[in-house]
């Protein structure tokens, strides 16, 4: 004869604990962090790269890489002058929580400014894991197509903020950006967008002014 | 671009799962699993088919092993602002059906949580 015990819990409850204290160790030493999302081609290195060259100047950076198998993402972010750490997932298609905190012990975090977390190149599972960052960011690309907020709901959903690269190819490329934004606004309501071209080096400036702010704010 | 080829992270949800089960089971003083009862919201990324094949291996030799699976899927569900009309998230359109307004909110389907346990 069996019977039923009451529950109610939410399974990524472990993670989000492990998620938690990395928080914490990054607040402790005034470490303002970002988690950056996106499919695979976005423009996730490219604009970190981009982004490192242009902090480097005034803050101490470092880029903490998760891909599947290799090393190139790290070593770009690293010749753009961060300090770079390379999460090899081993398959996985996301980073979780304990992931990022082995690589964060790796991180001497007093002499960091600035950590940017390149996530596994996916609009799906990285959604689901908190690693504990402050903010998390979704990169999406014009040639994706303007239909993605309604297929990756859960990933739109769940950011703090969203650049939209390769605005340069808007001319050649079949993208209503109406439609597109209003699947957007209604997944994350005032979401702030940065509309940028990586290859033309257009639109950076509200990107930088975005973060510089917030690291000035944890000062 | 998901997670087909790779390892998927229905492998670390289900471990979490077994985990939850177990601390439960534990603290209702329970000797055996027989069941477990799920919610999965339509926007929470899991794929049931690959929870239940994974659980299958990590529950081996645990009290939880050969517990059925019980899975209630949520449907996302939107809620007009502006005519209170509650209808269903389809992937081309999220404006409101009856009135066309955009002010929205996603009212269900995030959800993922263990929402009870069958014991013996």
């Amino acid at each position: 004869m069996s019977k039923r015990v009451h529950v109610v819990e939410n399974i990524f409850s472990a993670n989000d604990q492990i998620a938690a204290q990395n928080r914490q160790m990054l607040d402790n030493l005034r470490v303002f962090s970002i988690n950056m999302m996106a499919s695979p081609g976005a423009g996730k290195t490219s604009l970190i790269e981009l982004t490192v060259k242009q902090l480097a100047d005034n803050f101490r950076l470092a880029v903490i890489d998760g891909d599947i198998a290799t090393s190139l993402d790290a070593e770009r972010a690293e010749a753009a002058g961060a300090k770079a750490i390379q999460i090899n997932t081993g398959g996985e298609c996301h980073l979780d929580a304990v992931m990022l905190r082995s690589a964060i012990n790796q991180l001497d975090l007093a002499q960091i400014d600035l950590l940017i977390v390149e996530n596994v190149g996916n609009l799906v599972c990285p959604a689901s894991f908190q690693l504990g960052t402050h903010k998390s960011v979704l990169i999406a690309s014009i040639p994706e197509g303007d239909d993605k907020p309604y297929k990756y709901p859960g990933m739109y959903r769940g950011v703090d903020a969203l650049v939209i690269n390769k605005i340069d190819l808007l001319p050649f490329v079949k993208f209503d950006m109406q439609y597109f934004r209003d699947g957007v606004e209604i997944l994350n309501p005032g979401l702030v967008t940065f509309p940028i071209s990586c290859r033309e080096l257009s639109g950076l400036d509200p990107w930088l002014n975005w973060i510089r702010i917030q690291i000035i704010k944890r000062r | 671009m998901n997670c087909k080829k790779s390892k998927m992270h229905e492998l670390a949800v289900t471990e979490n799962l077994l985990e939850i089960a177990l601390k439960h089971a534990e603290k209702a003083n329970v000797k055996r699993i027989v069941g477990l009862n799920i919610v999965i919201g339509q926007l929470a990324s899991i794929v049931d088919d690959s929870v239940q094949f994974y659980w299958d291996i990590v529950s081996q030799d645990t009290p939880a092993q050969g517990a059925s699976l019980h899975f209630r899927r949520q449907p996302a569900e939107l809620v007009c602002l502006s005519c209170q009309t509650i209808y269903l998230l389809n992937q081309k359109n999220f404006n409101c059906p009856q009135c066309g307004s955009q002010k929205v909110k996603i009212h269900t389907g995030q959800e993922f949580f263990l929402e009870s346990i069958d014991v013996e």
